[in-house]
């Protein structure tokens, strides 16, 4: 999956899990403050993208996904 | 010092309706909840038969990530909850200044579990199943929530104990009121309705298979009864004592004046007469009124052989030659198991209030054992002032509840 195709999925794919505004996710936003997540809702974060692209996001590496494009880059650099 | 128990809120979220008055109308129509469930039938159930009960719609009230915590039976428990607070006028900023308390009766979690723990067997990952699944996992899912979203301060406990777990919710809301421990407590009970949640008990044939006549498959005390039909939803009281009521300005609706409970310490399911007839005796000896002042019993029984044969023996060893009149709500709702003691409890109200006792539907012949007691079939209006209501469950749990109509 190209990053364009990764983005045109999990965009919409945030947006209705985290009932956000699909125009809040942009590449610069924070991840945490638009999808309004605290530190149990993070873990849906790291679910949704899990059931999606089979991707597993380790607590470890959750502190170098900040922002959407970070989000982006991970995917598309881990997907199988 | 002992206090008085009242009333003064209702909510329900039944297949009966999603108000009280839609619900008194169906009760007094002899409307039926039940119908056949499609995903039941391509699972192999024996019976597809269940009571319909819709989701509540709480996108609007609860926030997104409030309400991943909330399990099916959480919902139910709210819809219900937002009523009975609203009925009670009891407000946010009342809360906030006291210590009010939540009793609620659940036994399980049974879809939100397989969900869960599906999850990680099929990503190989316990962060699969996302933030929600291990509160939504736990029976006191339903008190968590509650607790949370009504920011309640009082006492908190999930009470579980089978198919009397709403009413034991009440009786123990009733006794740590009447006896100054709390001052106002809601009480209630929730059940999921879904296939996960009854495909064990289906295994065990205990469900009517009566499937080309739904709404006719749950008829209980009558002779061809061959099972129950499960329902579920969620009902919820507001309890406190007279005073507090009172000083609030709210006004009473019914007055909670006896508990009886017991165990039959017998068969894990198979019911006895002792343990039931135990419990009835409590309540009204606790209730310290004559038996003859009992104007309808809203009794447990579910559509069972075994079960409503003993039920109504219970009731006639304790009334003798009075003839209480006796129905069975389950007729109408299916056995709503983990929350009938609550919902049944509001189902007497509506009658105690509006005049009728609605009728036992589909109680056509009475066999050997429940002729015994006087049994309504068709809805009557009737009069009385005073109403008990019995609940039983697995493992030979019993809880008795007598509500009186609040005179000051």
């Amino acid at each position: 999956m190209t990053k364009e195709e990764i983005i045109e999925k999990v965009n919409p794919l945030l947006a209705e899990e985290f009932e956000v505004e699909e125009s809040d996710i942009t590449p610069d936003a924070i991840i945490k403050d638009a999808l309004e997540l605290d530190s149990l809702s993070l873990v849906d974060l790291v679910a949704v993208i899990e059931h999606t692209f089979k991707v597993k996001i380790p607590a470890a590496d959750l502190p170098t996904v900040k922002t959407f494009e970070d989000l982006y880059n991970y995917i598309e650099s881990h997907q199988a | 010092m002992s206090h008085r128990v009242v009333i003064t809120g209702m909510g329900i979220w039944s297949c009966l309706g999603y108000d009280l008055e839609t619900v008194k109308e169906s009760l007094y129509n002899g409307k039926s909840g039940i119908v056949i469930d499609p995903v039941r039938q391509e699972l192999g159930f024996r019976s597809p038969l269940t009571s319909f009960v819709e989701k509540p719609d709480l996108k609007k009230k609860i926030s997104r990530n409030m309400r991943t915590f909330m399990s099916e039976e959480a919902q139910y428990a709210y819809a219900a909850t937002e009523q009975a607070v609203a009925q009670a006028g009891l407000t946010q900023e009342y809360i906030d200044a006291h210590e009010v308390g939540l009793l609620y009766g659940n036994d399980s979690t049974a879809k939100s579990t397989y969900e869960a723990v599906s999850k990680i067997y099929e990503y190989k990952s316990t962060q699969a199943c996302g933030s929600g699944a291990i509160f939504q996992s736990m029976c006191s899912n339903t008190t968590q929530c509650l607790a949370c979203l009504y920011h309640l301060k009082g006492i908190n406990l999930t009470t579980a104990g089978a198919c009397a777990s709403g009413s034991h919710a009440i009786g123990l809301a009733y006794l740590l009121i009447k006896n100054g421990l709390q001052e106002c407590i809601i009480a209630g009970g929730a059940q999921e309705v879904n296939p996960e949640c009854m495909g064990s008990f289906d295994g065990i044939q205990a469900f009517s298979d009566r499937i080309d006549e739904p709404t006719k498959a749950s008829r209980p005390f009558d002779r061809d009864r061959n099972g129950l039909v499960p329902g579920g939803g969620g009902a919820t009281l507001i309890i406190e004592s007279l005073e507090s009521a009172l000083a609030r300005g709210a006004k009473p609706i019914a007055e909670i004046i006896g508990w009886g409970f017991s165990g039959n310490g017998d068969h894990i399911s198979t019911p006895n007469v002792a343990g039931p007839q135990r419990s009835i005796e409590l309540a009204i000896e606790n209730a310290g009124i004559d038996k003859t002042t009992i104007g309808y019993v809203n009794a447990h029984a579910t559509s069972t052989h075994a079960g409503d044969g003993r039920e109504a023996m219970a009731i006639s060893n304790v009334f003798g030659d009075y003839k209480v009149p006796v129905t069975s709500t389950k007729s109408q709702t299916g056995h709503e198991c983990w929350m009938a003691g609550a919902s049944e409890c509001i189902y007497s109200i509506l009658m105690m209030k509006n005049n009728f006792i609605a009728g036992t539907i589909n109680f056509e012949n009475p066999d050997e054992e429940t002729a015994c007691i006087n049994v309504i079939g068709k809805t009557q209006e009737a009069h009385f002032d005073t109403f008990l209501s019995n609940s039983f469950g697995f493992g030979g749990t019993n809880s008795t509840i007598i509500v009186k109509d609040f005179k000051e």
